[in-house]
């Protein structure tokens, strides 16, 4: 504190002493960058050597991954392959993401999340997990959208389908926002069903949370646009306002063949459970659309009567908002160079913090303090913003200050971003000793406990308690996203390699067989190459262990777009358990 | 306002000059008049020759009155008056042809002069006369020469008398149809048929052989009842190449007369003039005086004063030139002769009005330059010029300066009603030569921009353009000589293609455009309500690892091709650097990329491979449609969008999308323009031959036969005379017969 003002001091006779010599710069902008480069305390230097070897080499490696990224995400983007999208075209349908465009707010952007789901995860592709989901605005109102893709295995639920139709639902219900359902779907994959159905959070799971979430006030609202079978059915049925598009969109429990199977009927789709049925007849839907356009047409007209005004004044993002901010100082395109793919090379998160915080301005807590996690305070896109970053392994001391930052957060209501690079806590007896358990544990208390927005980025390795403490996966970040170099693992595979030989040689050794130092070795490889297998960012994000891989450029916009969607919701008070103290 | 302004700005440069004759004229002797000094005037007219003289009227400090029918309660010309009196319903003759009303008018409010403007009571005798019964000083001749004049017989005896060349004719009062006929095949055919009475060419019709002379004969005079009252007809021998030359003339009530040079008024259709210039071009200067002595003594012959125009028709042929007839009062094309002798015209014709000489002699009449104007219609150019009326959802006219004048009646947001002429402006331009005029002329017309409602601008720009006006090579038939080239010929897959091609040319920029205006109208409507959510609206549109896309479809309404419109679709990807890839969404090409920077409202610059333009949009919402018309280069365009989102049509019974614009069933014949049912000639269920008249209909005083488009039977045939039909009502439709 008294550094800060003695700098303050500093800056206030520094500018003064630009004055006293009436330096005529004519551009404001020049005087304020100026005086910010050099006397701001906030203001984080370039530490980026642009022509580096590692700059390179970082940019090299990342560009590769880069591209590696693109090619599976072309792929996805081409939906189902060429026969299945020329039959849906001939149908008048569109594709799920061109659906969402025609609701969103033409021209506005759109947080669509894990489009790698479900890869290279069944024997046959299931692009995106055969679901498009994602965020955007519609008549200026932020929505979950969940869109079916009925030229992947005909809009059916897979397992994988399944936990992405939830995973945004769960979003939904955490950030109140409205969904939108359009629904093309021939309902569960039979031959999986056994993954489908029965547990907890399988298809079921999906009208419950329909159903929770009405039960909330959160606006759900189902567009038939295609077929809506069987369990399927019941999404436009729980829905607050359904729209169905004729001759398209068709809603029944058991479709004509398997009526005629029981009881001998012969009827059409159309004249079974057709838009003319459900919207004359039957009532499970409320509005007659013509074609798709219209559909689409009348599922924004819905939103736009959404009456929220008396919620949404309510929400956090009405509060404390600059609505001018800076962009970085330094170009956020060089985030593709700052990482190094070997995991083992330390960087400065600092770079990373410097090209995602408006106007690269970081005012840093407790720096001197368990320097190997920093802490600070910044803005995104003129929203305050808490950042916790990894520069090395968590010693006792790095764990108590981010518990410290985070309580200093929750207590401000300022949403937290975690830059995880991260090998662990600190092992061995001196750290024992110190009780570095009890330290991650007070972290890991406070992270779970908070109740403010939650980001995290994974941006190189996170392994172990690690994961924890910087609010992986378990600990319910509101968004998560991983760089596509980033590694997950209880450990490294180096050390797991070395742990599980060490066991192996010692049963090898009760049952009397001899262990060669080749058998050791191919030993060691296999259990590496499964931990690099399974530690791998595709392998998590085709499992939904995350939102996605996104592209390190796009950083600073996707953390912008995450907190402005979690902070739709009011705050909400955070009161945590026992510390351990 | 400003267009006179800036017009007076020119005359300063001859202001010397007219001081100095002031002083020279203003001699005791003129000072005996009796008539009381105006200093408020009627005007008796409405558009904007009336918003033309109130400017003058207001700069010599002249009050002005507007009188208004119930369609022009809000028009500019009344609103551009100091006072105002509503004088009847919309028809004209109820209203500004009302010669007692406006009278009546001009006594409560207390003007002492009425101007009458052109068109409507301008050359009404009796109307002059009653000015003067009622003690109202009538800015125009005497009563006495409008009578001459006006009829058309008469002022051609009087013409022959003084020695004015005439051109072979019948003139007689004897009207029986047999007669006429009998006579016309004295003069020969080609022959011209013509109302006494009246102007503009309003039921005039030429007939090319003795076998179509009594349907024609009898149409003229039908149009010449409804218009004028008077259905007296004359018959002319026609000439196949001739010129319409005019010459300006001013008499003062003290007996001088002088001429201020001819207009050429030789580009017309329908026999109406549409670009009229001064000088007249390729004219030797003995011509020009011969011809200026020739109308100065047609004045004389008839003790004119004020303003007048003798029209004059040159056989190009034979060089010869003959007497028309001569108009009694200011023309609606004054304004190019006003630009080559730098006077006020209207000016003028209040001072002789007050008893004053002319303020300068013919020696020193100035002549410099070279004037066009540009009649801006409101007109359906492909359907034979047919006039159009409707709601003028954007105008533009181009930025008025001392050389380029606007004349205008409307503004933004007015209507052309279907009761009046449909002119929307004169553009009016000067150049120190014919061809810097004609220059600024193409300049002027490319970008004056209307929309809302069809217009003659681009074929105004055709002919402006043409190899043959460029050399000053007019005569009467211009449009029909070149025909070939001021239609798009639709066998021409040349000309056809590259019109298509300039069009998606202009509909990628439309697309650009559209979305750059999109994406700031909603950053805008966020940054009042939620500010943090503005994010979502960053340029360009965010996706994760792809770019966003979008699909607009334009319709672009070929206005020469009355088949059609064209849909052109287009597939748009917002690039990361905010320019847009536009690609026509069903072929292969590569598409450009635009970039778009907004300069104002409508006013965009478009940058395509480091070649930027100007580019306006005037975009407005009709009947479901949106409609867009877009001005870069020379080029207009007028593309349409179905306004297919935030739609509630939600009756299933009905087939149609909602998306669908209704059209009518083969045979349907619908009403080619709003208009009033004046004869029915056949009954429903008739039987008919292709080409038959069915029905005639009368718009803005014109005579519209309604012809079968084939053999058949008429069906649903409903409408009855006197019956109003609005444009593109059905009428019947024909059923082939078995």
């Amino acid at each position: 504190m008294i550094r800060n003002l003695a700098k303050r001091g500093v800056s206030a006779t520094a500018s003064s002493y630009l004055n006293s010599n009436s330096w005529t710069i004519a551009n404001p902008n020049q005087i304020r960058l100026l005086q910010k480069c050099n006397f701001s305390s906030g203001v984080l230097p370039n530490n980026v050597d642009r022509n580096s070897e590692a700059f390179a080499r970082n940019s090299m490696a990342m560009e590769s991954l880069i591209s590696q990224l693109q090619s599976h995400i072309q792929k996805v983007l081409a939906g189902g392959g060429e026969e299945a999208v020329k039959r849906n075209q001939s149908r008048n349908k569109l594709l799920p993401r061109e659906r969402v465009d025609r609701l969103l707010d033409p021209g506005s952007s759109f947080l669509e999340l894990s489009q790698l789901a479900g890869h290279e995860l069944y024997e046959e592709p299931l692009p995106s997990g055969g679901i498009v989901t994602g965020i955007g605005p519609v008549h200026g109102r932020l929505c979950m959208f969940v869109a079916n893709d009925p030229t992947v295995k005909g809009g059916t639920y897979y397992p994988i389908t399944v936990k992405k139709h939830l995973r945004a639902q769960e979003i939904a219900a955490q950030c109140k926002l409205p969904c939108i359902y359009l629904v093309d779907s021939g309902g569960a994959f039979l031959p999986k069903q056994a993954e489908v159905f029965p547990d907890r959070d399988n298809f079921g799971r999906i009208f419950y949370n329909q159903a929770v979430m009405s039960a909330e006030g959160i606006p759900q609202i189902a567009l038939v646009l295609g077929s809506c079978t069987a369990g399927g059915a019941y999404i436009p049925a729980m829905a607050d306002e359904s729209v169905m598009v004729k001759g398209n969109g068709t809603i029944f429990l058991a479709g004509p063949p398997l009526v005629k199977a029981a009881t001998g009927e012969e009827v059409t789709a159309e004249d079974l459970g057709g838009a003319t049925v459900h919207c004359k007849t039957s009532g499970v839907s409320d509005y007659f659309a013509q074609d798709e356009l219209h559909g689409l047409a009348l599922g924004r007209n819905i939103v736009k009567n959404l009456h929220m005004a008396g919620k949404e004044s309510m929400a956090m993002g009405s509060q404390n908002n600059s609505l001018d901010y800076e962009e970085p100082l330094y170009d956020v395109k060089e985030l593709r160079s700052i990482a190094p793919v070997d995991l083992k090379q330390s960087f400065d998160i600092r770079s990373v913090i410097a090209r995602i915080v408006d106007g690269s301005e970081f005012d840093e807590f407790k720096k001197l303090y368990g320097t190997t996690l920093v802490t600070g305070f910044a803005r995104i896109f003129g929203r305050p913003v808490g950042i916790i970053g990894n520069n090395g392994i968590l010693f006792n001391e790095s764990a108590l200050k981010g518990a410290h930052f985070i309580e200093l957060c929750t207590q401000r209501n300022i949403p937290l971003v975690f830059l995880q690079n991260i090998t662990g806590f600190m092992v061995g007896s001196r750290s024992e000793a110190n009780g570095i358990a009890k330290s991650g544990a007070k972290m890991v208390m406070a992270v779970s406990c908070a109740k403010v927005p939650k980001v995290t980025i994974i941006v190189g390795g996170s392994f172990g308690a690690g994961n924890y403490a910087m609010c992986g996966r378990a600990y319910s970040p509101d968004f998560m996203f991983l760089w596509p170099n980033a590694q997950i693992s209880v450990m490294g595979g180096a050390q797991a390699a070395g742990v599980l030989s060490q066991i192996e040689k010692a049963n090898k050794k009760k049952q009397g067989i001899q262990w060669t130092k080749e058998e050791e070795e191919s030993f060691k490889t296999k259990v590496v190459e499964a931990y690099e297998k399974e530690g791998n960012a595709y392998y998590s994000t085709a499992r939904l262990w995350d939102d996605g891989i996104i592209d390190p450029a796009d950083t600073r916009k996707i953390i912008g777009l995450c907190i402005s969607a979690s902070m739709n919701r009011p705050p909400e008070p955070t009161k945590f358990g026992v510390f351990r103290m | 306002m400003s267009p006179m302004v800036s017009f007076l700005g020119r005359r300063l440069r001859h202001r010397s000059l007219v001081i100095q004759k002031r002083l020279l004229s203003d001699s005791p002797a003129i000072e005996k008049t009796t008539t009381q000094r105006i200093e408020k005037i009627l005007v008796a007219n409405r558009g904007e020759i009336a918003c033309r003289i109130m400017r003058t009227a207001r700069r010599l400090g002249i009050r002005t009155v507007a009188v208004y029918s119930d369609a022009d309660r809000d028009s500019l010309h009344v609103k551009s008056a100091d006072e105002a009196v509503h004088i009847g319903p919309p028809l004209a003759r109820l209203s500004y042809l009302n010669g007692s009303a406006i009278v009546e008018a001009a006594i409560r409010t207390g003007a002492q002069a009425i101007h009458p403007g052109y068109g409507f009571l301008s050359e009404s005798a009796n109307f002059a006369q009653l000015c003067n019964d009622k003690g109202l000083n009538f800015i125009g001749p005497p009563a006495s020469a409008i009578r001459d004049m006006g009829d058309k017989s008469a002022s051609k005896r009087i013409m022959g008398a003084a020695g004015v060349p005439l051109v072979p004719g019948y003139h007689g009062s004897e009207q029986d149809v047999d007669l006429m006929k009998l006579e016309a095949d004295k003069i020969g055919y080609p022959i011209l048929i013509k109302p006494t009475h009246g102007g503009g060419g309003k039921g005039m019709r030429t007939v090319q052989s003795h076998d179509e002379f009594v349907d024609s004969f009898l149409g003229a005079q039908r149009e010449a009842a409804a218009s004028f009252g008077i259905n007296t007809i004359l018959l002319e021998k026609y000439i196949t190449q001739p010129r319409h030359i005019e010459v300006q003339i001013f008499g003062d009530k003290n007996g001088n007369i002088l001429h201020l040079y001819e207009r050429d008024c030789s580009v017309q259709r329908r026999h109406q003039k549409i670009i009229e210039e001064a000088p007249a071009p390729n004219v030797k200067d003995d011509f020009r005086s011969h011809l200026g002595q020739a109308a100065v003594s047609a004045a004389k012959a008839v003790g004119y004063y004020n303003a007048g125009t003798v029209e004059f028709i040159v056989d190009t042929v034979s060089g010869q030139f003959y007497f028309m007839e001569m108009n009694t009062r200011l023309q609606v094309e004054h304004p190019v002769t006003e630009m080559i002798v730098s006077q006020d015209l209207v000016e003028w014709q209040i001072r002789v009005a007050n008893g004053e000489p002319l303020p300068i002699n013919q020696s020193q009449v100035p002549f410099h330059g070279h004037a066009f104007e540009a009649r801006i219609y409101a007109e359906n150019v492909p359907k034979g010029f047919l006039p159009a009326s409707g709601i003028l959802h954007h105008y533009c006219p181009v930025p008025v300066s001392s050389t380029v004048r606007v004349e205008t009646g409307v503004e933004q947001g007015d209507t052309v009603s279907m009761h009046y002429d449909p002119m929307i402006a004169k553009l009016v331009v000067w150049g120190e030569n014919r061809a810097s005029a004609l220059v600024k002329l193409k300049d002027c017309l490319s970008n004056f921009q209307v929309a809302g409602v069809p217009t003659n601008i681009t074929f105004l720009q055709k002919l402006a353009n043409h190899q043959a006006f460029e050399d000053g090579d007019v005569e009467t038939h211009f449009i029909d000589r070149h025909r070939d080239d001021l239609f798009v010929d639709l066998k021409n897959s040349v000309v056809v293609q590259e019109a298509y091609n300039t069009a998606t040319l202009s509909a990628s920029f439309v697309a650009a455009c559209l979305c750059e205006i999109e994406h700031y109208a909603l950053k805008e409507s966020c940054h009042v309500g939620r500010g943090f959510h503005s994010i979502w609206y960053s340029h360009s549109p965010f996706r994760v690892h792809h770019h966003a896309m979008r699909t607009i479809e334009l319709e672009w309404d070929n206005e020469f091709d009355s088949a059609g419109s064209k849909l052109l679709p287009f597939s748009i990807t917002y690039q990361p650097d905010g320019s847009y890839l536009v690609k026509m969404a069903d072929n292969a090409s590569l598409g450009l990329e635009i970039k778009v920077t907004q300069l104002g409202n409508q006013d965009f610059r478009v940058e395509v491979d480091g070649v930027s333009t100007n580019v306006s949009l005037a975009v407005y919402s009709k009947d479901q449609i949106t409609h867009i018309h877009t001005w870069h280069g020379s080029h207009h365009h007028h593309f349409k969008q179905k306004l297919g989102l935030d739609v509630s049509d939600d009756d299933e019974t009905q087939h149609k999308t909602s998306f669908e614009i209704s059209s009518h069933p083969p045979g349907t014949v619908v009403a080619p323009m709003a208009g009033l049912i004046v004869k029915v000639l056949v009954k429903d269920g008739a039987k008919v031959e292709e080409g038959q008249p069915i029905l005639i209909l009368e718009a803005m005083k014109m005579e519209h036969v309604v012809k079968a488009p084939s053999a058949g039977s008429v069906q649903g045939l409903q409408v009855t005379v006197g019956q109003q039909v609005s444009d593109g009502s059905v009428l019947f439709s024909m059923k082939d017969s078995m």
